[in-house]
């Protein structure tokens, strides 16, 4: 399908439209962040995923404008592009609420009580599963397990630990996000951000808040604490104070970089022509992602190949014979 | 019974300093020197050092790492690739996350020796969408590693160049498989692919390509820093090393308990004030939810993956989740199943239409309306997806079925008459006092 990036400026979510696409300010807005996405990349379409988490971060779901968007800037079908976006969890279909609050109700944290707090929110808001409330402000979602399991039962909130929730507690969390007040997570950012925020994190766009909330909750440093309480720590490195040595360690000369140890020499050899690719000369060719470029394309061709798996092996460091012979075996095993 | 083996904090060991998560103290506490031994020597060595070392995935299926390396074809001029799997997603497991939380900067430092030895100018590390402070801590952790010297042209000054990028996933169990994330990471729909040929010789982008777990990358510094010796001083002969054990669930302090591996349960649960307090264990799962469960008669088999294996499961990602005499294990099978029907890719049919069967049969069991076929039905079903899937998705959906039939028949024999939630009532196995609503009868018109 070609895209037509005139008519159709103002994308309504309630009735998408076929040729749907961004007005020129915000095409040119999302074309130069999705050049940065593209170019940490030695293949453009590694750039999609991010780039759907773009999407988001404008739209607060995978738009068609926002499909089109990547469509174009990918030389990809917006079939091919779809197609990608149906198949992950995070990537919205409606207009998503200001806060996705998901309730682990994977085994661990549903009997530890993660039914019961996702009953409670389901009849607090009225809304059941991937449903927003009427104002907006909460989608709820019954989410899988999120390696947290130390501190269920679990609830996320934009993707953001709330740890050991109870339904009282997870009540009073939709209950001031619903009131615009500023919710802190257990392990986090010093508040949760939007849903369109967390999407432009994700999209690989830093929002600066890094070195916000604690290192480890309590659970995750039990064994740390318990260790040093007995004395316990890992056999000393050869010549140091021993890794369980928590303050002496810092005061090693070794530990300050760039003092006493003698000058690394190169010693890998590097064959002629494996130029490192670089954040800035990323492999994909300019001109193909370029969005002028892929208006005079046109329609992208269809049936290209996708998986660098459907790829032939090309060259020695491919494929050696036995794999070759193994793959070949398993190709007829496959057909027969 | 030799002496009683004690936690050996490494990864670990940082975790409750201030502010963990900088690189300033990763520095402070003896980071990078693991970097700075292995650009002393040659990418051969490193490699060599890492296969002394024993060090196996740490992601659940155990392969040595060195070996994994090894398998790269020699270099032929192109690029090659390392990519580490940071999609914990595995019900039960909850490790890698805490780490690259508290202490990113040990995975960094792996990635930049590991990437050294295999010859990879650019590596990439996989991180699930759905964990969004610890992709803001990758994030930073990389920028703070460029400034210093450590990524980027000339690392240290040794003449090797470096890029990492980290990547967000957008929520899919299946990428945790390293063919189906490197699909992912290609742009497509996370599937996994035919193998051969391995990703070792057509991986990411169809070149030669490691894929390797967060907790093995990130043990990767110390046994550049200690030497093999160091790391084989821990664990047993075969199963080398540290391991960061994950306690949940019925158990008085769970967390993070770094060991030598071939500790046991029982050990651990020691540790952690044992199973909550008034109950007795029931049955918990050595490495998450894809490895058949254990039950209290084996709290004294040595987490390894040899003993563990010898014992009738896996060692995993040593994930584990603890169910006391409240649980039905009957609603903990169930749940776990409709996870996998839920995270089955659909590229296969005995998975894709498999765990949906399965699904259905024991969610009338756990309603108890099961029929006197259902157990065979499961185990006949079990057995046409077990070795028939395309990935191991299906083969871990079906280790808690039979592995809880085997343990649990009665349970399921239950399942014909009584609802799991009478026989074991819900409120009683969670951690705050409620009462369910059952039913919807008894729903109506009730609202908190």
């Amino acid at each position: 399908m070609s895209v037509e990036n005139s008519t159709h400026a103002d994308v309504s979510a309630r009735a998408p439209h076929r040729h749907a696409a961004y007005d020129e300010a915000t095409f040119a807005r999302l074309a130069a962040d999705a050049e940065q996405i593209i170019a940490r990349y030695p293949q453009a379409r590694s750039a999609l995923l991010p780039m759907l988490h773009l999407v988001q971060s404008e739209d607060g779901y995978v738009s068609p404008a926002g499909i089109a968007f990547c469509g174009q800037m990918l030389s990809l079908t917006t079939a091919e592009v779809s197609a990608v976006a149906t198949f992950y969890s995070q990537y919205k279909r409606r207009p998503n609420g200001e806060y996705t609050v998901g309730v682990c109700t994977n085994t661990l944290c549903a009997v530890m009580g993660g039914d019961a707090i996702w009953q409670e929110l389901s009849e607090h808001l009225e809304v059941g599963h991937d449903e927003t409330t009427p104002d907006g402000k909460v989608t709820l979602e019954r989410i899988e397990c999120n390696a947290a399991c130390d501190y269920a039962p679990v609830v996320m909130v934009n993707w953001e630990f709330f740890d050991n929730q109870t339904p009282a507690s997870a009540v009073e969390t939709v209950d001031r996000l619903r009131a615009g007040e500023p919710v802190a997570p257990t392990r986090g950012a010093s508040s949760v951000c939007s849903f369109k925020a967390m999407s432009r994190v994700l999209a690989g766009f830093p929002d600066g808040r890094a070195d916000e909330g604690v290192g480890a909750g309590e659970a995750t440093v039990r064994g740390t604490r318990l260790a040093r309480e007995h004395g316990w720590t890992a056999p000393a490195f050869p010549g140091e104070g021993g890794a369980g040595t928590d303050e002496t360690a810092g005061m090693q000369p070794e530990a300050t970089p760039g003092t006493t140890e003698p000058e690394p020499k190169p010693r890998a050899k590097r064959p002629a022509g494996t130029t490192p690719r670089t954040r800035t000369a990323a492999g994909a060719p300019a001109t193909r992602t370029a969005p002028e470029a892929a208006k005079a394309a046109g329609t992208p061709e269809v049936g290209a190949e996708q998986s660098s798996a459907q790829r032939s092996p090309e060259g020695p460091a491919d494929s050696s014979t036995a794999a070759q012979d193994k793959k070949q075996q398993s190709e007829q095993a496959k057909e027969s | 019974m030799s002496e009683p083996t004690t936690l050996a904090p490494v990864l670990s060991d940082i975790w409750d300093a201030d502010r963990s998560w900088t690189l300033q103290t990763y520095l402070a506490h003896g980071g990078y020197q693991g970097l700075r031994a292995a650009l002393r020597q040659d990418p051969a060595t490193v490699v060599a050092t890492v296969k002394d070392s024993g060090l196996r995935g740490r992601g659940g299926a155990g392969f040595p790492s060195g070996m994994k390396w090894g398998f790269l074809p020699p270099p032929d001029g192109g690029p090659r690739y390392l990519v580490v799997n940071a999609d914990e997603s595995e019900p039960g497991t909850c490790k890698d996350i805490p780490l690259m939380m508290a202490s990113p900067q040990h995975l960094i430092e792996g990635v930049a020796i590991t990437s050294y030895a295999i010859g990879c100018n650019h590596a990439f590390i996989y991180v699930r969408g759905e964990v969004l402070h610890v992709y803001r801590r990758l994030l930073r952790a990389v920028e703070e590693a460029y400034a210093a010297g450590y990524l980027g042209k000339d690392v240290l000054g040794s003449g090797y160049d470096l890029d990492v990028t980290v990547h967000a996933g957008a929520g899919a169990y299946i990428c945790g498989e390293e063919t189906a994330l490197l699909d992912s990471l290609e742009g497509l729909r996370g599937q996994p692919r035919l193998k051969p040929p391995f990703p070792a010789v057509a991986g990411l982008y169809a070149r030669p390509t490691v894929v390797n777990n967060v907790e093995t990358i990130a043990s990767v510094p110390g046994i550049l820093r200690g030497g093999a010796g160091w790391f084989t001083s821990m664990g047993t002969e075969k199963s080398a090393g540290h391991g960061l054990f994950s306690l949940s669930g019925h158990v008085t302090r769970p967390g993070q308990y770094e060991a030598p591996l071939g500790i046991t349960l029982r050990e651990l649960l020691d540790m952690a004030g044992g199973v909550r307090e008034g109950h007795q264990l029931k049955f918990w799962t050595p490495g998450g939810s894809s490895t058949p469960i254990f039950t209290a008669e084996h709290l004294d088999i040595p987490l390894d993956y040899e003993s563990v294996q010898k014992a009738g499961s896996m060692l995993g990602t040593r994930a584990l989740q603890i169910f006391d005499e409240t649980t039905s294990v009957v609603r903990a099978v169930t749940r776990w199943t409709e996870f996998y029907k839920h995270e089955s890719c659909g590229k296969c049919t005995p998975c894709r239409e498999g765990t949906f069967w399965l699904a259905q049969v024991l969610q009338r069991l756990e309603a108890g309306q099961g029929t006197s076929e259902d157990i065979d039905l499961l185990l006949d079903l079990c057995d046409n997806i077990l070795g028939r899937s395309f990935c191991a998705l299906g083969d871990g959906a079906t280790s808690p079925i039979t592995s809880a039939i085997q343990y649990f028949r009665e349970e399921f024999e239950a399942g014909t008459h009584t609802p799991a939630d009478v026989l074991f009532p819900l409120e009683r196995s969670a951690l705050f006092t409620y009462t369910p609503r059952r039913g919807a009868g008894q729903l109506a018109g009730v609202h908190a």
